[in-house]
């Protein structure tokens, strides 16, 4: 099995349109798993019409309560304290959404009035998808531990890829370069960076080719809206020309991207236009460089 | 007044704002600004505004050192780190700095005193001006997965490097987790950035839950690329009574400067009025004196 993580640094380029065109398109030709690494923002079961099959509970961490009835005041919680989640002088009482669940309040309290209580950080659902199997996540809004509700999704899909024959697990990446993304792109065999033809995609693909191999994870990049400014496009093909990472991707700015995402659907079904077209190329580029061969001639029963 | 500027889904156009914004208000004499660009992992402010860096700063976390002539293996510390970064293995501790969240805890009970605390590199801090912008940014280092401890840092900081404004615009990161709470904790009105499809308003109730149910901020939305897209932002926002406070088009004459790294509201002067009056509708919004 492979597996590919979808990502792009800066937010907007198109990450999901394009983790959802490359799903529909691989679905037609090997097994796929689908994983959606988003779990701040979710937005892959929208245009990939799931029906829930299971439903779980997410507790990410802990948090830290304090039984006002035991606490004589002493105040060594909010000294220990290092997330400002309990106020210095009190009244000592932890706020939910500052503490980070590490208990040093818990070993410190001389009183033993402390309690850690287990958190509900979020939920994550496995549903079946008009691609394939697809595990998505929802993180309860301000939460902790982004990072382990990823690593769960992943977890969870990696089994059922394993248990499903699956040739390819297909990981859509949340935004950024920091803790949710280290766990989205920890242990894939490609990181496809979706970029777009502006200073800012231009600096932030930079950020995020840096993370993918401080974590040694290879990478190849797709320009979204290219036509958008073509000159910055080329400037973009030839940082990665410079940098040695393939150029994987051509996508044209085309409405019928976004008339896709309005009717829920992937581009690549409802369209034959230059963005399908473009999409259609990225995926059999991707299938012939970066497919294992064995699996995809033969996949496991 | 502290505004921040926020969205759920990446790329509606934050930074848009944030930029155009601070330059409009400051360049009509509306209000003085400090902007704080606080997407610590992928800044871009900096990238529309001519920034002239005055300070730098770098930000560590203490992460611990074990004195292994002290240790005695007892494995004490790797039982209280609730984030799994250090191991007993054999007799020996292993520490694996990317899980660590620096609270110290592993220090505090070492019953041998063996656990000292050493800094870590996380990022550094920027300050300096943009014209008359006060100006700070935050810049995760490539390989670090903490962006939160890197924004509570910029806001804290700025209050000493910055002069004292009477706006302070604060540029959050996409999202819903941890690092866009930092961002808005004490800010006193909150501005939603989206854009009119399914994902736009997807996020975009997402962010109306934690800035408007659980932080309890006043909240209005802005909606960017109006032309694109479906209805559904509109419906949601008149059926929850969220004020939208401007909605700018579809406008290729945007997408083209912003890609080139200009400012937008520099190359087509026409939307100056238009942030002006959207900073008129948060300031009676918010009852604010200025």
């Amino acid at each position: 099995m492979t597996e590919w993580v979808v990502l792009s640094g800066k937010g907007g380029t198109g990450k999901t349109s394009v983790a959802a065109a490359l799903a529909h398109l691989a679905s037609q030709e090997v097994t796929v798993a689908l994983a959606d690494a988003d779990v701040d923002a979710a937005n892959l079961e929208l245009v990939l019409s799931p029906d829930m099959i299971e439903e779980h509970d997410f507790s990410g961490g802990q948090v830290a309560v304090i039984d006002p009835r035991q606490c004589t005041s002493c105040g060594r919680c909010a000294e220990v304290c290092r997330f400002g989640a309990i106020p210095l002088g009190g009244p000592y009482a932890v706020d939910a959404l500052a503490c980070e669940g590490c208990a040093a309040c818990y070993y410190a309290c001389p009183v033993g009035a402390i309690r850690t209580e287990d958190q509900l950080t979020g939920h994550w659902y496995r549903s079946d998808s008009l691609a394939g199997p697809l595990v998505h996540a929802r993180l309860r809004p301000g939460k902790e531990n982004s990072g382990k509700l990823v690593m769960q999704v992943k977890m969870v899909t990696r089994a059922l890829a394993v248990r499903t024959g699956a040739d390819l697990l297909l990981v859509d990446g949340p935004p950024g370069i920091g803790c949710p993304v280290i766990a989205a792109a920890s242990g894939a065999n490609l990181a496809l960076l979706v970029t777009e033809p502006t200073v800012s995609g231009r600096h932030d693909l930079e950020r995020i080719l840096g993370t993918a191999r401080h974590f040694r994870v290879p990478a190849a990049v797709c320009v979204n809206k290219a036509d958008l400014s073509l000159s910055l496009t080329q400037e973009i093909e030839s940082f990665c020309r410079n940098e040695g990472v393939p150029m994987v991707g051509r996508v044209p700015f085309d409405e019928a991207v976004v008339r896709a995402l309005v009717n829920r659907r992937p581009v690549t079904m409802t369209s034959s236009g230059p963005a399908a077209e473009a999409l259609v190329g990225l995926w059999r580029n991707l299938r012939d460089e970066y497919l294992v061969e064995e699996r995809r001639a033969e996949p496991a029963a | 007044m502290r505004i921040a500027i926020a969205s759920g889904k990446g790329g509606t156009g934050k930074t848009l704002l944030a930029t155009g914004l601070a330059r409009v208000l400051t360049d009509s004499h509306k209000a003085s600004v400090s902007l704080l660009d606080c997407d610590v992992e992928e800044p871009n402010d900096h990238l529309f505004l001519a920034v002239e860096v005055e300070q730098v700063e770098t930000v560590s976390l203490p992460v611990p050192r074990i004195d292994a002539q002290r240790c005695k293996a007892c494995g004490r510390c790797a039982q209280v780190c609730a984030f799994h970064a250090l191991a007993l293995v054999r007799d020996k501790v292993l520490f694996f700095p990317q899980l660590c969240h620096s609270c110290g805890s592993c220090v505090l009970q070492c019953p041998e005193h063996a656990i000292a605390e050493v800094a870590r590199p996380l990022g550094r801090l920027e300050f300096g001006r943009a014209g008359e912008i006060a100006f700070g940014q935050g810049v995760l280092e490539v390989g670090q997965a903490m962006a939160t401890p890197l924004i509570r840092g910029l806001k804290e900081r700025a209050a000493e490097h910055l002069p004292e404004c009477a706006l302070t615009l604060l540029d959050a990161p996409p999202g819903n987790a941890c690092p866009v709470v930092e961002t808005l904790r004490g800010a006193d009105y909150a501005i939603l950035v989206t854009e009119p499809t399914p994902f736009g308003l997807h996020d975009l109730q997402i962010a109306v839950e934690l800035a408007g149910r659980e932080l309890g901020i006043p909240i209005g939305v802005v909606v960017n690329r109006v032309g694109l897209g479906d209805r559904g932002v509109e419906e949601y926002c008149r059926a929850t009574a969220l004020p939208i406070l401007l909605r700018l088009p579809f406008d290729r004459r945007i997408a083209e400067a912003y890609a080139h790294g200009k400012l937008w509201v520099d190359a087509l002067p026409e939307y100056r009025g238009e942030l002006l009056w959207l900073y008129e509708r948060v300031v009676e919004l918010t009852g604010a004196l200025l």
